[in-house]
């Protein structure tokens, strides 16, 4: 059964991308079959953080206007076998995609892989609603800072809204990802804790990512972290969320400053 | 959202309040949307009955003629228009209804989403189709989402910051309110608001409110909040 998961957040500049090519490569690095998908038409990104900028012929536009064949447009990873790109276009218009061709698209992808992960664009416009629209599950990034968690909310208000899922009465599976969690800052009180996002947000922690300058190197060299640097803590951290979303039964890893990485169990619900 | 002016003791007395009303906004051609509207009148006949609305003509250019049918129009549909919005004195006339100005930042919707026109129902609850009764919502109510209920709300989870719930009936919060609540919205001033932990940004009752600000010495506390001799009068529970 594939599942289409969106990487969503609201705001921007919060680690969609690197989540989306993080997670997506972890996915594969089980052995899943894991297409990732750039929705943010006009402003893509993803496949500069997959290391595949040079290699984009074809791209979502072209398959959801039924210009090309989906097989075309598809870009397999070098390093990962299991791992395909679909590219956003740079050239053309938010409004070149359509509802109708998106959902074409979504559906034939489910035919052929486990994992569709749909890297949403930055706002609640056009770009964002589509990414979701045909969600099974959603991945809500968020930083902990305050205008973070609001847009991070009011996010969740519109996957309870404005999908197919909602439309069909049934409910969207949520999971919040903290990133550049920095435990030193959390516990001087000069970034919100772990326990206040997840209070405000009420939805299941699925990781906690610490702030790391592995992120960057990673998307600076054209690979995602878990790829890059395996050993890092930010890539383990993406490694167990992806377990986790594969079902394996994990305690959340939560970033602690003194010795590295402390293990601890979060309640798999939140209040 | 109140202010009561009373003059001095004489027998000529007046006051200045605000209230509640729907806002439908027709567009373009009227027909079309008088079908449409009928449509869903036929789902939920009488929901307008007795109720006040304002009608938003923005954006129609419609003539004098034109706006005469229009409200004829509602009116046989059992919609009583109060007031027309969002034209300027063209429409100014003895035979139809008056003219106001628009609302400063409050316009009191159903909902703020646009609904999808490929959904026919809304796949969020619709309160506002059940008159007069208590709405259980059992999910948080997020940033943005805006909820109109006449009768009770009762939430089980939190109200985010952002977020807005107004009730013509009491609220109950079973989770932390941090946005706004605006209980007997319709001038009902035996409403009650109860929170399990108060940090909203604005409470109401009756159109009686106290912002964050005058509310701070109960912030994080459980509270009941109610009307007491026309104040709004707050007390921790625990």
């Amino acid at each position: 059964m594939a599942q289409v998961m969106v990487v969503t957040s609201g705001k921007g500049g919060v680690g969609k991308t690197t989540t989306t090519a993080a997670l997506g490569a972890a996915l594969a690095q089980h052995g899943q079959r894991v297409v990732v998908v750039d929705f943010d038409v006009g402003l893509r990104n993803l496949d500069l953080v997959m290391g595949a900028e040079r290699r984009v012929v074809y791209d979502l536009t072209y398959v959801a206007q039924g210009n090309v064949k989906l097989h075309q447009a598809l870009i397999r990873d070098r390093r990962i076998e299991t791992l395909f790109l679909l590219a956003a276009s740079q050239t053309r218009d938010k409004d070149s995609l359509t509802e109708e061709g998106v959902e074409r698209v979504i559906k034939e992808l489910r035919a052929s892989f486990d994992w569709v992960i749909c890297d949403s664009p930055a706002g609640i416009e056009r770009g964002a609603t589509l990414a979701m629209r045909y969600a099974d599950l959603a991945v809500v990034v968020t930083n902990p800072e305050v205008s973070s968690v609001r847009d991070s909310d009011r996010i969740i208000g519109l996957l309870d809204a404005k999908t197919d899922k909602a439309a069909r009465g049934e409910r969207m599976d949520k999971h919040l990802l903290l990133t550049r969690y920095d435990p030193v800052r959390a516990g001087r009180g000069d970034m919100l804790r772990i326990e206040d996002v997840m209070d405000i947000l009420s939805i299941p922690l699925l990781a906690v990512i610490p702030e790391s300058e592995d992120v960057l190197r990673a998307s600076n060299v054209g690979a995602p972290v878990t790829l890059s640097s395996p050993k890092s803590a930010p890539a383990r951290a993406y490694d167990e969320a992806a377990q986790r979303l594969m079902g394996v039964d994990k305690p959340v890893s939560i970033p602690n400053g003194r010795n590295g990485f402390l293990t601890k169990l979060f309640g798999r619900r939140a209040a | 959202m109140v202010m009561t002016a009373v003059a001095p003791a004489t027998s000529f007395q007046f006051c200045g309040r605000s209230f509640l009303a729907f806002v439908l906004k027709p567009k373009m051609p009227i027909a079309e949307w008088i079908a449409e509207a009928d449509k869903w009148l036929s789902r939920s006949p009488g929901f307008f009955t007795g109720k006040p609305v304002v009608v938003d003509v923005s954006g129609l250019l419609l003539s004098k003629d034109n706006a005469a049918d229009l409200i004829a129009d509602l009116g046989m549909r059992d919609i009583r228009v109060m007031g027309m919005l969002g034209t300027d004195d063209r429409l100014a006339d003895p035979s139809l209804p008056p003219l106001l100005s628009p609302p400063g930042k409050t316009e009191f919707q159903v909902a703020n989403e646009k609904p999808d026109p490929r959904e026919t129902s809304d796949p969020q609850p619709s309160p506002v189709l059940t008159p007069a009764s208590s709405l259980l919502v059992d999910s948080p109510v997020r940033s943005g989402q805006s909820l109109f209920h006449e009768g009770d709300v009762t939430v089980i989870g939190s109200v985010s910051s952002g977020a807005e719930i107004v009730a013509t009936g009491s609220i109950h919060i079973y989770g932390t309110l941090r946005g706004r609540v605006l209980a007997g919205a319709d001038g009902n001033a035996k409403a009650h608001i109860f929170c399990r932990r108060l940090e909203a940004e604005l409470i109401a009752i009756d159109g009686y409110y106290r912002m964050s600000d005058d509310i701070s010495s109960f912030l994080g506390k459980n509270v009941h909040a109610w009307l007491e001799d026309g104040a709004l009068t707050i007390k921790a529970l625990d």
